[in-house]
């Protein structure tokens, strides 16, 4: 079989030595992951070994020799070399040797019991350490899910990631150090680290800390019994505001534990909801800087009186409107001023309590606008509120038509049921034929006769409250979207993916370098990252999102009927 | 080695290099017919004239900026995401297939396959649009199921090379694909 060495690039011009590394047999492959230079006493690199296999449970060892020599080859050290294969006994034992600046390599294997005495084929493969240290392989979703066949058909590729990552602990001395073993790898010029990285690690416990305490205040005060009346929890449920507040407490106190986060997706989970966090927070102090400034608050505040009266102005034309003989259909002239005059106080009730509330509505706008700064969501969200509020009366504009219009066709259901001599069982969920008197047949035929003719005038005042109800429901729809957008987008791993790709990874590519004949199969391992559509399905934030709880045929249904329909479900809601 | 000219299933020129890098590794490149000028300026002149012609109608010289921008970047979205340059295969054996896709803009598009996910390459039959066509594909194995195919990677998606092509590509593709058959297993995972 074909060997393939992974050597790390950063080696390249380290001086001889012996490589160290893991052998996976099944793959036949040698992963380096050092070399380590002469003069060194033998038990001590055995030692050193056995304790790395310790802690990182990574079974490294020696592989083989590695020999940089600046002049032509030297017979003498290539015999030392071999020589080194019965000392630390390994099957096969590597040998590779580079001269002077040669770029082609001259790789061989030694194999003391060998079935097969013919040379194998040798591929050597170039990897950049950092990266595929730093980097998480990304299985494809398919194969993800399905969670039977784990350690055997654990590919190639990620037992190579996995070794290099899991043996960070090696890379961690660097030539500075005054140990008994000198060792090349990424690290060994010396170990990086970040002030910045550091001390926000230390200032982190005690911001946790305190931000768990107020967490747990806040929810303190929020669970007491006095929120938990009727009107007031009514009211919480009903209004997306607060829903929108507890999820971000919960995302809060995500990120406030100090429990350490066990594996890459917790980690950029928490990542992901603070990058999430602070962004909201600062688009929304943006946005109370922009509303404060020239009091444009106040002018909103002006404005909102006159645009509600216009819209109750509008409504009233409309009601005009269909008083008289809307679009050319003649309308029971009875019911439709029955009907207009009932929409028509009510609306009258309406104006009347706006302008009651008016000189109220600039203090309660200021104060309201500084909730803002809790982030842009709240503030959408608060939005989507205010719009509900104002237009209530639609609501129940649309209320009383889809009641009146069901009432309207389930009598004539049954009376049609009636008219052709049929009956509903409620026992039996069936129609079952039914024998009626004559007077019932006489009454119920001219009950049916009467609400078929009345049909179009309430139909059509169905119709049009309807049609507006659904224009606000679509307005609100589109801003708890776009609420929701910014709930569920991961934007740390997105920005992860555009300034370090490699650190997510879908996969390796290979680039075939210069070949020289007789020289091994030299190839360059690379990372090849995630693309973005994955990263965001790989990494969204979970959310309360509300979508769309019908089919389209089920809401036709539920309009045609009369039923009142709610078009937008928040996950965790009762099923009605 | 070297390059031959072979059609596409639409009558176009494509080319086909061949690499034998080692006795394991081969590479095979399909060359796509670049972007032509010709159609090049049949489109721009036709979505400027369209533009004129509502100028004139409206008198709102928005309209020609704007067909200025759109054709720009509509030039732009199509050679980084839409025409492909070259499509190659690298098969390496014992380590796997790489499929590679370099677009008119430079961006290249890579999946690399491993050998063990590999089941064979075939080559197989498509209706596409009015044609019958032939296209190359890489069946992958299903991890639960010996006999199963869990999915089909069809190759030079947009090349489509005819058969006398795709024929070459299968015979290089095989010769590799025969040598990890051949090779003694070792114990482990198959």
């Amino acid at each position: 079989m074909v060997l393939k060495v992974f050597f790390p690039s950063c080696c390249s011009s380290a001086e001889s030595g012996i490589l160290i590394g893991r052998w996976i047999s099944e793959q036949n492959s040698a992963v380096i992951l050092a070399v380590v230079h002469f003069p060194f006493i033998p038990v001590q690199v055995k030692q050193y070994l056995s304790e790395v296999q310790r802690v990182t449970k990574v079974s490294v060892s020696v592989l083989g020799s590695w020999s940089n020599s600046k002049q032509e080859k030297e017979e003498s050290l290539s015999e030392f070399l071999e020589d080194l294969g019965t000392i630390f006994s390994h099957e096969p034992w590597i040998q590779i040797s580079k001269e002077g600046d040669s770029k082609f390599w001259s790789c061989s294997t030694l194999q003391k019991q060998s079935n097969n005495p013919k040379e194998e084929e040798i591929i050597l493969v170039y990897y950049d350490q950092r990266k595929v240290m730093l980097s998480h392989l990304h299985p494809p979703l398919a194969t993800a899910t399905s969670t039977d066949h784990k350690a055997d058909d654990a590919s190639k590729l990620s037992a190579v990631f996995d070794t290099v990552a899991k043996s960070k602990i090696l890379f961690m001395t660097d030539r500075y150090d005054d140990g008994p073993i000198k060792l090349t790898h990424w690290q060994s010029d010396g170990v990086e680290a970040s002030i910045i990285v550091e001390l926000m690690k230390q200032a982190s416990v005690p911001a946790c800390m305190l931000l768990t305490f107020l967490l747990s205040l806040i929810s303190g005060i929020c669970r007491s019994r006095v929120l938990k009346f009727w009107p007031l929890s009514f009211l919480w449920s009903k209004l997306s505001t607060c829903e929108q507040l507890g999820h971000r407490l919960q995302h809060l106190q995500v990120i406030s534990s100090n429990k350490k986060a066990q594996n890459q997706t917790q980690l950029m989970r928490k990542a992901n909801i603070f990058v999430s966090l602070l962004i909201d927070v600062a688009l929304g102090i943006l946005l109370m800087s922009w509303l404060y400034r020239k009091n444009r608050i106040g002018h909103l505040a002006d404005t909102l009186i006159p645009v509600a009266d216009h819209v109750a102005e509008e409504l009233q034309d409309l009601l005009q409107w269909l008083m008289g003989a809307p679009a050319g259909l003649k309308m029971n002239r009875a019911l439709d001023q029955v009907l207009g005059r009932f929409f028509l106080y009510h609306i009258h009730l309406w104006i009347s309590y706006i302008h009651l509330m008016s000189p109220f509505i600039e203090m309660i706008l200021w104060y309201v606008g500084l909730s803002a700064c809790l982030g842009l969501t709240v503030a959408l969200c608060i939005l989507s509120d205010i719009i509900a509020l104002l237009t209530f009366h639609i609501y129940c504009f649309y209320v009383y038509g889809a009641r009146l219009y069901c009432l309207k066709i389930y009598g004539l259901s049954s009376l049609w049921r009636l008219f052709r001599g049929k009956k509903w069982n409620v026992l039996r969920q069936r129609v079952d034929s039914c024998s009626y008197d004559l007077d019932q047949l006489f009454i119920g035929t001219l009950l049916f006769t009467i609400l078929l003719f009345l049909l179009p005038t309430t139909a059509l005042y169905y119709l049009v409250f309807t049609l507006l109800r659904l224009l606000v429901v679509i307005v609100q729809g589109l801003i708890h979207l776009l609420v929701d957008l910014i709930d569920s987008l991961p934007l740390y791993s997105i920005i992860l993916r555009l300034c370090r790709s490699y650190r997510l990874a879908a996969g390796v590519k290979f680039r075939v370098l210069e070949q020289q004949d007789g020289k091994p199969l030299r190839l360059l391992m690379q990372v090849n990252p995630l693309s973005y559509g994955s990263v965001i399905q790989t990494y969204r934030l979970p959310t309360y999102s509300c979508y769309p709880k019908d089919s389209w045929t089920s809401l036709c249904k539920k309009l045609f009927l009369g039923e009142l329909i709610y078009p937008w479900k928040h996950k965790g809601e009762k099923q009605d | 080695m070297g390059e031959r000219r072979y059609r596409s299933a639409s009558g176009a020129l494509v080319a086909l290099r061949r690499r034998q890098h080692s006795a394991s590794c081969r590479e095979l490149a399909v060359r796509c017919p670049r972007l032509q000028l010709r159609s090049l300026s049949a489109v721009t002149s036709a979505v400027w004239l369209a533009a004129y012609g509502l100028f004139v109608l409206s008198e709102n010289s928005m309209v020609l900026s704007a067909a200025i921008f759109i054709t720009l970047f509509g030039l732009i979205i199509y050679l980084h995401f839409v025409k492909v340059d070259q499509e190659s295969l690298l098969v390496i054996g014992s380590l796997g297939i790489q499929v590679t896709s370099s677009y008119a803009s430079g961006r290249e598009s890579t999946t690399f396959i491993e050998m063990g996910q590999v089941k064979d390459v075939v080559i197989n039959e498509a209706i596409h649009m009015q044609k019958v066509i032939y296209y190359l594909c890489i069946l992958l194995q299903d991890p639960g199921d010996p006999q199963g195919v869990s999915e089909v990677v069809p190759l030079f998606q947009s090349s489509k090379p005819r058969l006398d092509c795709l024929i070459e590509v299968y015979k290089s593709c095989q010769e590799i694909l025969e040598q990890r058959k051949t090779a003694p297993q070792s114990s482990g995972i198959k």
